[in-house]
This record gives C-alpha cells, structure tokens and sequence, in this order.
C-alpha cells in the first residue's frame, strides 16, 4: 500500500483516461492522493457540442470540471497551481521545480503519476514529466518518491519498452467514467461511452486496464 | 456562442474603434494534430492582451466569416470565424469552430485584458 500519491499533470482532463481508475484504487485502499494540476487548460480547442463556453469563460467552466472529476474519483486534496495552459515548456523552471519540489516536501509522498518525459504526445505533457522527473532527481537517493509515467507517443515503446506497471482497475470503472464525464466541455462522453454500464463488457475491455512505467533515475 | 450574424457584429466592431484595446488573437491546428493523423502540420500561434488600436474594421464572407481591422501602420485579420458570444455587449468575443466544434481560430477585443 502507498503511503501518499501526488499526481502532476498540467491539464484538467489529463487525469480521465489514464490514472482515473488507479487513483480510485488506491483511494480505496485508503491511500491519500494530492492532484496537482499545473494549467486551467484555458487553451483547450474544445468547446462542447454546440460549443458553450468560450476563450473567455473556459477557464472557470474547466476548473468547475476538475472539481467534479475529483469528486468523481474520490481525490480530497486537488491543487490547482496557476500556470498558463500551453507554455509550461516555456515557464521559469526554478518556479515550476520549486513548486513541485514545495508539494514533495509536504506531503512526502510514496509514488508520484505524471507523463513520461517526451513520450507524452503534448509539449505540456512532457515539459510537466520533465519538471517533475528534475526536481525528484535533485533529491538525495533515499529521499525519493517512486514515479510512475504515462506515455502515449507513437514511437514509445520501441525507446522506453513495454509499461511494468498494469492495473485491473475493473472494480473502479465507475468512477473512471464519471471522470470523464465530468469533463464535459472535453469530451463527448455519449460518444464514447454510449448508454452502457460501467460493467459493460466491451468497456471493461476498452478501459479497465491503465499501464504506467516506473521511471528508472541514471 | 452563437453563429455569427454579420449584421449584429458591424456595430460592434465600430463601437470599439478608435480607442486603446486588449487584443487575443488565436490560430490553432491543436497540440495532437500530428499525433491523430501523421500527414498534418501542427500549428499554432497566439498573441494575449496586447494593446492595438484600430481606425476602420468590417467583417466580411458569407460563413465561415473574416475580420479585418485597420490599425495607424498595419492590419489586423482573421478568417474562419463562426461564432461570437451574443450577450457580451462590452467586449468582442469571436471565434471560428470546425466540424467537430474545436476552436481553430480565435479573435477577441476588449477595453480591460483578458
């Protein structure tokens, strides 16, 4: 069992597909998870079908959906931290480090979730993979959380290998698309998931398994 | 947002003429054009709330719409618009939404920074 997870990722919504179903297990262990999320995604294209929400009002509609996503999935603890969707590839890194560097410090967390530096598809992805993977390098050895990465990049698995890590997250479908439901101005949910139960076969087969890879320090 | 009406958005662009005005002026291919289909360029520029000032606009086409709006040395344009959010009267809020409703285009005036 864990004794505390810290997620970092830069976008509401980056939690849904992924980890959803892991945080959930975990928090049903009753392991504490903290989410930080880098960004308000004020950037994202997507609007809702018809579209709702504009540049304008998007950051707040988004912050509302992570709220509820977290909700969703049981996380207590979610901190948003402020940086602009889009440039944490162009962000002052001494800020960006010392704020994930301030969360480890807090919560001493076992395991920590973020992108798989430059396997992570989106520039944010693998700048927030980066940031976190520096600051926990800079830790004395014994001081440092495991961490597991999400990689999703085309040619991963020929540079990076097979993920180590696969979770059954069966029993947590529910609450894994309730997150994604969640995140309505992102996803059509309907589309996705039509009108099946969480224990639909079909769905438990396209979602009910998330695979991370531990990420190995020189 | 709604569909842009040319004859509802004349008089907004000249009622924001000829004063100082924060500017969001948006392009986007998104961050997994390339990634979704390897044969696309992925692209993107935006600039966010610099201060232009414009001496004469209009929109124009017939859907998806373009905007053009003539500054003291240059032009300011955007093509592809297809909604603008009706009910905000102080700002202009305009953006151009493909097939699957993503924003690919974005142009935005107003008198306080976005």
């Amino acid at each position: 069992m864990e004794r505390h997870i810290l997620v970092v990722l830069p976008h509401p919504d980056d939690e849904s597909f992924g980890i959803a179903g892991t945080l959930a297990m975990h928090l049903n262990n009753g392991t504490p998870v903290t989410y930080a999320c880098l960004t308000l995604g004020e950037m994202g294209r997507n609007m809702g079908i018809p579209p709702f929400a504009t540049r304008v009002t998007l950051p707040e509609i988004r912050k509302q959906e992570l709220e509820a996503s977290c909700r969703a999935i049981g996380i207590k603890d979610l901190r948003m931290l402020g940086f602009h969707d889009k440039m944490i590839e162009f962000e002052d890194q001494e800020l960006l480090d010392s704020s994930i560097g301030a969360l480890i410090e807090e919560l001493d967390p076992s395991l920590v979730i973020t992108f798989y530096p430059g396997y992570a598809v989106h520039p944010d992805h693998d700048a927030c993979g980066e940031a976190v993977v520096r600051t926990i390098a800079g830790l004395p050895e014994a001081k440092r959380p495991k961490v597991h990465c999400v990689a999703f990049s085309r040619d991963h698995e020929q540079a990076i290998g097979r993920p180590d890590v696969e979770n059954d997250i069966r029993d947590f479908l529910k609450q894994k698309m309730s997150s994604i439901q969640a995140h309505r101005s992102q996803f059509q949910a309907a589309e996705l998931l039509g009108k099946k139960k969480h224990t639909d076969k079909e769905l438990q087969a396209r979602f009910g398994k998330e695979h991370f890879w531990t990420y190995r320090f020189e | 947002m709604q569909h842009i009406h040319p004859a509802d958005i004349q008089p907004r662009i000249d009622r924001l003429k000829d004063q100082d005005l924060y500017i969001h002026l948006e392009m986007t291919t998104g961050a997994y054009a390339a990634h979704l289909d390897s044969s696309k360029h992925p692209a993107a520029t935006f600039i966010s709330n610099a201060v232009i000032r414009y001496s004469h606009g209009s929109i124009s086409g017939n859907g998806p719409y373009r905007v053009g709006l003539k500054t003291a040395s240059g032009w300011i344009y955007s093509e592809g618009l297809t909604h603008y959010e009706e009910s905000d009267s102080e700002r202009l809020i305009m953006a151009g939404h493909d097939s699957q409703g993503k924003l690919v285009v974005a142009l935005q005036l107003s008198k306080e920074p976005f």
